[in-house]
């Protein structure tokens, strides 16, 4: 089928990005911005008319060491970022899958997308301190402040977090960054009893630990990792090595722990052939969610204090029956990686809340009263 | 329609000793925690169900009456001001503790309970994290309205980084769940817009948040130094260490007199300066850290470092600090705080600004500050019986909250824009960063009946077509101006 051509901005300032958002809202074209492209295919089906791409807005504009803030283009791709951070011992505390380091900065806050640091250091909505938004009229706004504590105005920059670039184009962020722990060292527990884990997870998560990061995986088997970081990491990672033990998992524990936590980022996204979704469940469930991935011939990582699971299985496994085996444990299930025909199956967000639909759609026509932005791209059809 | 015609229907709804209409009895509520301002609510309601809520805003909406929700009213920039021809719903009756979830690390709550409360239920295992000052009366509904922070929110963030469920009825009635005890709600973050909106998108009827394990130890220190100035440095090298500490609080020399008069702790009246550190967390990793803090202490030159040996003296050093807003009572019979906030590095300047405006309106201004975050609760000490003085005061607190901005930073860390701040908020954000504020309100309010007159500096309609505030050319021109 033949498509017409989309044709692709590259705005190399903010105010550049204003008026090409201007122009294509003066004749109605549909845009989808495109920050890495590494998550482009996330949302329900979308054929924009015209890309705004951030691969110029690319600058680390400041890196405030002593204040620990730094603002960024969006399209600054967080492997970069992270170099001039470490330079001071720092880094922005956002580790998500990075897809061969293309990732940008505004692509992960806008898909509300994380790695296993959430654990300690929350979502990306959590770290960001000031945003830059261009409206599809070309309205350049900006909401919070380059300091790590303030109320002034509305929080815009939450409700651009995960709005898939429905609401406008991010252009610029002010972010709190964190200090790189001096060490870090990772107890790993391995089970293949669902019911040994859960009381491993509940164990470590209510114990009085400060965990750097504290994730699961089960493929057939099990296994939870728990990493410790600071000046004397070994003390606490002794006393999640009794705990573990206790629950009955084998332990073992390593200081050269890298590969194991890219390992658990990169599971959440799912290889040609494979479906991914994010499922929201209660930490206590962990064993439920279990059962329903054995069911479904799946494989898991997640955040096991977070209640935050990303399920992969075969594409030959109907979305809906994912949906169905899910239904009773994850309160919110959403697609991710899949295959053309799974996504046209059309239940990427599951069914919203009618009275919530309605106030997000009044979000939505207020912020872009054209709708070019990604329209019918979001929950609910927005 | 007038508010007084609605008494009976509002009776009817929340019962007649849900609702106050006697005259003298409504002054009670005139003020919040700001107490320079005052206006006499029409009628006063004190809902005990989501529903009566919900009627009574729907009655609102049908009559076109504003109205202004109120907590424990303990707010600082006026935020729960009444209006006069309006209706103020009172949250203060809904204070059940609905739900503790220790094994998934949720509470549920009605608005009306009390930050301190919610610590109570879930201790000795937990705690909720955000604590401002005021926690033993403030309610959590109000906490949510002004993303409150407190003393511990260097480390474990403010109450926006906490809520993960609400059931809200917006300005029209309706009521509806957003989010709920699991994370990541698909859709708009519309939690993340209405946490701090203070009061103008809706009422939070019920909260879910998150709790976190207590601390395995505490360790806490006060430093005193000659001047304010290594004290912020010492500040500085801390957290350039890497280390995250509980609380870092500051205190000048006019808050050290006022406070060890008060509380007579031991402070040398002398010290330009006194730093309180408190580092929280596991057992080896503080011992360790702490080792660095005093040492960072005395590189900068403290004069004195006295470590708590135990739960008794930690308190006593808290009890100082959290006396300094009382304690002001023994400068002057008023004061004015502000709640500035600027970027760590920029302190001293700042601080320097503070004291020769002080020298310039001729008023003590005494300074207690989170110094971690760069907010600082400069007190502005005046004499509201000398004719002249309030005034004064009140414009020597303007400049002060200037200098903040004028240092990258913001006119309000924790205390809210209010009705106290607003004029402000222009210094701070263009025309068009507020026409975006003004989008976000009015999907949830296109009438603007929620605590109208509060937050935006100058009254702005929602349009049905919304488009930014553009200005018109005789204005460009400087032909007209905009009232």
């Amino acid at each position: 089928m033949a498509k017409t051509e989309i044709r692709t901005e590259t705005p190399a300032t903010p105010s550049e990005a204003a008026e090409a958002m201007q122009a294509l809202a003066a004749d109605g074209t549909p845009l989808r911005v495109r920050g890495g492209g590494t998550k482009f295919a996330w949302g329900s089906e979308c054929e924009p008319g015209a890309i705004i791409s951030t691969a110029s807005l690319t600058e680390v504009k400041e890196h405030n060491a002593a204040d620990m803030t730094a603002i960024l283009g969006s399209g600054t791709p967080l492997a970069q970022a992270q170099e001039t951070f470490a330079k001071s011992g720092q880094m922005l505390a956002l580790d998500p899958p990075l897809v061969g380091e293309a990732a940008t900065i505004g692509g992960i806050i806008a898909t509300n997308d994380s790695g296993p640091l959430r654990h300690r250091y929350r979502a990306a909505r959590d770290l960001v301190l000031g945003m830059t938004v261009v409206l599809s009229d070309g309205t350049l706004a900006r909401s919070g402040s380059r300091v790590i504590k303030n109320v002034a105005g509305y929080d815009i920059a939450k409700l651009f977090a995960g709005s898939l670039g429905t609401l406008g184009l991010i252009v610029e962020v002010i972010v709190r960054l964190h200090p790189l722990p001096r060490r870090t060292v990772t107890v790993l527990g391995e089970s293949a009893d669902p019911a040994s884990l859960q009381s491993a997870l509940f164990d470590l998560g209510h114990a009085p630990l400060e965990i750097e990061a504290f994730d699961v995986a089960w493929a057939g088997g099990g296994r939870v990792l728990a990493r410790f970081g600071g000046v004397a990491p070994e003390g606490q990672a002794a006393n999640a090595r009794i705990l573990l033990n206790k629950a009955g998992l084998d332990v073992t524990e390593t200081d050269d722990d890298a590969a194991n936590w890219t390992d658990q980022r990169d599971a959440q996204r799912a290889p040609q052939g494979e479906v991914s979704v994010k499922l929201s469940a209660l930490p206590a469930d962990f064993e439920k969610v279990v059962a329903a991935t054995q069911r479904l011939g799946g494989r898991l990582v997640g955040r096991a204090g977070l209640g935050l699971y990303w399920l992969r299985t075969p594409s030959t496994v109907a979305l809906g029956e994912i949906r169905s085996q899910l239904s009773t444990v994850a309160r919110h299930i959403v697609l991710l990686d899949a295959p053309d025909d799974v996504r046209a199956e059309g239940q990427v967000w599951g069914e919203p809340d009618p009275g919530t639909l309605r106030l997000m759609q009044a979000v939505k026509s207020r912020f872009d009263p054209a709708g070019i932005c990604a329209p019918g791209l979001f929950v609910g059809g927005i | 329609m007038d508010v007084a015609e609605l008494v009976d229907e509002l009776i009817s709804i929340c019962g007649a000793d849900g609702v106050v209409s006697d005259a003298v009895a409504r002054r009670t509520y005139e003020s919040d925690g700001l107490l320079q301002y005052k206006v006499q609510p029409g009628a006063v309601v004190l809902p005990t169900t989501t529903e009566q809520v919900s009627r009574v805003v729907s009655l609102c909406h049908r009559n076109e009456i504003p109205w202004v929700a109120r907590g424990s009213g303990t707010g600082l920039s006026g935020g729960a001001l009444p209006v006069a021809d309006g209706v103020l719903i009172v949250m203060s009756r809904m204070r059940k503790i609905l739900e503790v979830d220790l094994a998934n690390q949720r509470v549920v709550l009605e608005p009306g309970v009390t930050n301190r409360e919610i610590s109570m239920a879930v201790s000795p295992s937990h705690f909720y994290p955000p604590d401002p000052s005021s926690q033993i009366v403030c309610s959590i509904g109000g906490n949510i309205a002004e993303n409150s922070g407190g003393l511990h929110c260097f480390k474990y963030g403010f109450t926006t980084n906490y809520v993960h469920g609400l059931e809200v009825v917006l300005p029209d009635g309706q009521v509806v769940e957003l989010g709920g005890k699991e994370m990541d709600a698909p859709g708009y973050d519309l939690i993340g817009a209405f946490v701090g909106s203070e009061g103008t998108l809706g009422i939070a009827t019920r909260i879910t948040l998150r709790i976190v394990p207590v601390p395995e130890t505490v360790r806490t220190l006060i430093a005193y130094f000659k001047s304010v100035g290594p004290a912020g440095q010492t500040v500085s090298d801390i957290v350039a260490d890497g280390a995250l500490p509980g609380a870092i609080e500051m205190m000048d020399n006019a808050a050290i007199k006022a406070c060890e008069d008060s509380t007579h702790i031991g402070m040398p009246i002398d010290a330009g300066a006194a730093l309180i550190v408190e580092l929280d967390g596991p057992e080896a990793e503080c011992e360790a850290r702490f080792e660095g803090v005093v040492k960072n202490c005395e590189n900068n030159g403290a004069t004195e470092v006295h470590v708590a040996a135990n739960e008794a003296e930690r308190e006593l050093i808290w009890k100082a600090r959290k006396a300094a807003f009382a304690a002001m009572g023994r400068i002057a019979p008023n004061y004015y705080v502000q709640d500035g906030v600027i970027p760590r590095t920029r302190l001293g300047e700042v601080l320097e600004r503070i004291a020769s405006l002080g020298r310039e309106y001729d008023l003590v201004v005494a300074n207690v500050f989170h110094a971690g975050d760069g907010n600082l609760h400069p007190l502005v000490c005046y004499d509201g019986s000398v004719p002249g003085e309030a005034e004064r005061a009140e414009e020597c607190a303007g400049l002060i909250v200037q200098a903040c901005l004028d240092a990258g930073g913001s006119i309000t860390g924790e205390h809210g824009v209010g009705i106290d701040k607003k004029r402000f908020m222009s210094g701070m954000f263009t025309d068009d960063d507020l026409a975006v504020f003004q989008r976000l309100r009015c999907a949830f309010d296109p009438e603007q009946r929620a605590n109208p007159g509060k937050v935006m500096p100058t009254p702005r309609l929602c349009g049905e077509v919304p488009g930014p505030y553009r200005r018109h050319p005789l204005e460009v021109a400087g032909i007209a101006e905009r009232v």
